[in-house]
């Protein structure tokens, strides 16, 4: 199953490595990592898409607990949550096209971010799905090039 | 006070308490060396190579309990400690490794000797460090003893690019160390406490299985008298040998691959389990869906990675051994429920016994040929049981482990979890080192003791005055014994024709040497062996086709035991 984990860190040097050194290390999967300062300067958080069966996720809640510059470990799962992703595509714009695409960012409020001859570069934020939807719908258009974020997330309410 | 970097080191380890410091010298290391030499408190020893230095401090470390401590330069000073490094990590042995890095402007360079050892020791040390700033030594250096040595114990490696040794700072080591990301927890959860100790009472076939961790936690003395008071059979890891005295009624012996019948039956047929520091390693487990089938198992480890890795367990306690097993104590010491305990598992503790009867550890003696089984009983008998053993890997280990009777904590020292050759010989040497008055004996192999053999130096220039019995079967055995039963017979690259004549090697060195060829001999040739002065070496020619037994083999259940 697919598990969001929110690691708070210390920001400092060599965090990083010893994160995803403990992934690879042991045999677990990253889908995305996402790391930046919080409030603090002092404190990062990465938020690290993974997916494994209870027992790996728990070793892998554990194991990241153990990290000594590790703060916190918050999996995320089953917590009521704003998750966002934000995505960055070229897709082609000539022709026809060129109607669709910008049909495609009205509905999806998206942003067209740089205009090139033959090609638009758009900017989308939102959700798993509104993303994938997002793609699957300029796919058809030929889509160029894409850059995502990964996942943030942050829990609801207080 | 403004000090140098390399002062500002040599003070620290001062201030700290070290009392000796297992090394070898670099052009990254020099300000240090030059500090050392002006420095009385702090002692040096010079290695013959990074790697037993290593396993000097380690060594020292689990005879003592004190964390052991090395200094090496960068590059090959600091690759070399890898094998060091990984077998403490494997073990829980704390450590403190200090390495020299090229200077900070250098690093990322592939600059001379430069090896980026913070990034290789990282998936094999506990933590380690880059001190940036010379004005942070002082403080990380306090922060490295203190992670070595509480919770789970384990090596940390502080890496000091050489501009840092060089350049000055204001001493300043704190009195406390305070890291938010690392708090382990000591005490039980009361509540889990009690309902183990309920599910123990209310069980009718209990097995306490006893890992390294009550050693690391200084825990025997409670495990001793928690099995007691419940009358609880005990079996230990190889890493917990000493844990539980050998002698004692209680005692199963070893458990696992190389464990004797009585205890893997125990498991097998029990129906509770208290694992205690231990970590269900795939040695001691065997198939893992086979293992313990009837039993509900309580763990209890100050690790809570260790906890639910490989079996499911039923009562986790995270805590360190001593605490949890003092909250036992009081719940069961003295109460009515104890003696009604011992009374209902007294038919369990006579099956077991029927076990150890039918099925003890021996071997078939044979006339003309040593057998090394008989060399470790001779061992024990001369040493009445006192020495502080190390081991080298492979049969000889396993030997060592299974015919010399153990009976205090710290007395059996061997690479466990990585089973790392060459390591028993610079152990015995920190052991000595840190136990100047007991008597120090390392069971070697002949392939073993050649991957560290240049320590004789080392030993022979302090005057560290430790026995080496090698149980010279001219192969490597262990991988032989597996080629035996597995591979058809086909000894391949597991012959090692008797070379090199150990007792000239020991008398090149200027050790002294001894031999014994026959059966007869040896109780003499140990007896002035071990009676010599300084560092002796004792070559014991045996019995090259002798097996480890009993065996399970990889991969089988624990019953499915080879026996002699
Ligand atoms: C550094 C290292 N290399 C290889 C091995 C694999 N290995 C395990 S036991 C063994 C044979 C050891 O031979 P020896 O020291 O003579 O011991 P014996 O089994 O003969 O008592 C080998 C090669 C190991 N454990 N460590
Ligand atoms: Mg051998």
């Amino acid at each position: 199953m697919r598990h969001t984990i929110s690691v708070l860190v210390e920001n400092e040097f060599g965090v990083l490595s010893r994160v995803s050194g403990l992934f690879s290390g042991r045999g677990f999967n990253i889908e995305s990592l996402c790391v930046a300062e919080t409030m603090d300067p002092q404190v990062s958080r990465m938020t690290i898409v993974t997916s494994g069966n209870d027992q790996i996720i728990e070793q892998i809640l554990k194991q990241l607990n153990k990290l000594i510059p590790v703060l916190k470990v918050i999996d995320l799962t089953g917590v009521d949550t704003v998750d966002r992703e934000m995505v960055l595509v070229k897709v082609n714009a000539d022709g026809d096209g060129k109607q669709e695409v910008l049909r495609l960012v009205d509905i999806f409020r998206a942003r067209i971010v740089d205009v090139a001859p033959r090609c638009y570069t758009i900017e989308m934020t939102g959700g798993e799905g509104k993303v994938l939807a997002f793609l699957q719908m300029l796919r058809p258009l030929g889509i160029r090039e894409i850059v995502r974020t990964g996942k943030i997330a942050i829990s609801r309410g207080m | 006070m403004q000090m140098t970097g390399a002062e500002i080191f040599v003070k620290a380890l001062a201030d700290l308490g070290v009392d000796v410091v297992f090394g070898y010298p670099g052009g990254a290391t020099i300000h240090i060396y030059d500090a050392l030499f002006k420095n009385v408190k702090v002692r040096h020893m010079l290695c013959r190579h990074e790697q037993g230095a290593v396993h000097m401090a380690d060594g020292y470390a689990r005879a003592s309990g004190r964390t052991g401590v090395c200094l090496v330069t960068s590059g090959p000073g600091a690759t070399n400690t890898v094998t060091g490094l990984a077998t403490a990590y494997m073990d829980s042995i704390p450590i403190v490794v200090f390495t020299g890095q090229v200077p900070t402007l250098l690093i990322g360079n592939d600059a001379f000797q430069e090896a980026d050892i913070v990034g290789i020791s990282r998936p094999c040390t506990k933590h380690n460090y880059l001190v940036k700033e010379t004005k942070d030594l002082a403080r990380i250096i306090k922060e490295a003893f203190y992670i070595a040595s509480t919770g789970r114990p384990g090596p940390v490696l502080v890496d000091m690019p050489k501009d840092m040794l060089a350049a000055s700072a204001r001493y300043d080591l704190p009195k406390e160390v305070s890291l938010r990301g690392y708090r382990p927890t000591y005490e039980g959860h009361p509540r889990q406490v009690e309902s183990a100790v309920r599910l123990l009472l209310s069980r009718e076939r209990p097995v306490v299985y006893a890992g390294g961790g009550v050693i690391l936690s200084n825990a025997s003395g409670e495990l001793a008298e928690f099995s007691r008071a419940l009358s609880l059979p005990v079996t230990t890891t190889l890493m917990g040998m000493g844990a539980f005295p050998g002698s004692d009624p209680l005692s199963l012996g070893m458990l696992g691959m190389h464990g004797t019948y009585a205890a893997n039956m125990a498991i097998s047929n029990s129906d509770v389990i208290l694992a205690a520091g231990a970590r269900f390693d795939d040695r001691v487990t065997g198939k893992i869906s086979e293992f313990a089938p009837h039993a509900k198992i309580i763990h209890v480890d100050i690790d809570p990675t260790s906890i639910q890795k490989n079996v499911r367990v039923d009562i986790p306690i995270v805590g360190d051994v001593k605490d949890v097993l003092r909250q036992m104590i009081k719940l069961v010491k003295g109460k009515k429920e104890a003696t009604a305990y011992r009374g209902k598992t007294a038919a369990w503790r006579g099956q077991i016994a029927s076990w150890v009867k039918t099925h003890p550890l021996t071997y078939k003696p044979s006339k003309g040929k040593i057998k090394p089984q008989y060399v470790v009983e001779q061992i024990h008998k001369l040493t009445k049981g006192k020495a502080i053993v190390t081991t080298e890997v492979g049969q000889n280990q396993m030997w060592a482990a299974q015919f010399y009777n153990y009976e205090q904590p710290r007395t059996f020292l061997s690479s466990g979890g990585l089973g790392t050759m060459g390591y028993g010989l610079p152990a015995a040497i920190g052991a000595q080192v840190a136990m100047p008055g007991r008597l120090v004996v390392d069971i070697a192999g002949d392939g073993s003791i050649q991957m560290n053999i240049q320590e004789l130096a080392t030993a022979v220039q302090y005057r560290v005055p430790v026995k080496v019995v090698i149980l010279n079967n001219g192969t490597l055995g262990m991988v032989r014994q597996w080629q035996e039963l597995f591979f058809d017979g086909n000894y391949s690259q597991t012959c090692l024709p008797r070379i090199p004549d150990f007792v000239k090697l020991a008398e090149a060195y200027g050790a002294k040497g001894f031999r014994a060829t026959k059966p007869e001999e040896v109780p003499e040739v140990l007896r002035k062996g071990f009676a010599a002065d300084g560092p002796v070496l004792i070559d014991v020619i045996t019995d090259p086709g002798e097996m480890v037994y009993p065996m399970v083999p990889a991969g089988a259940g624990l019953t499915e035991m080879l026996l002699v």
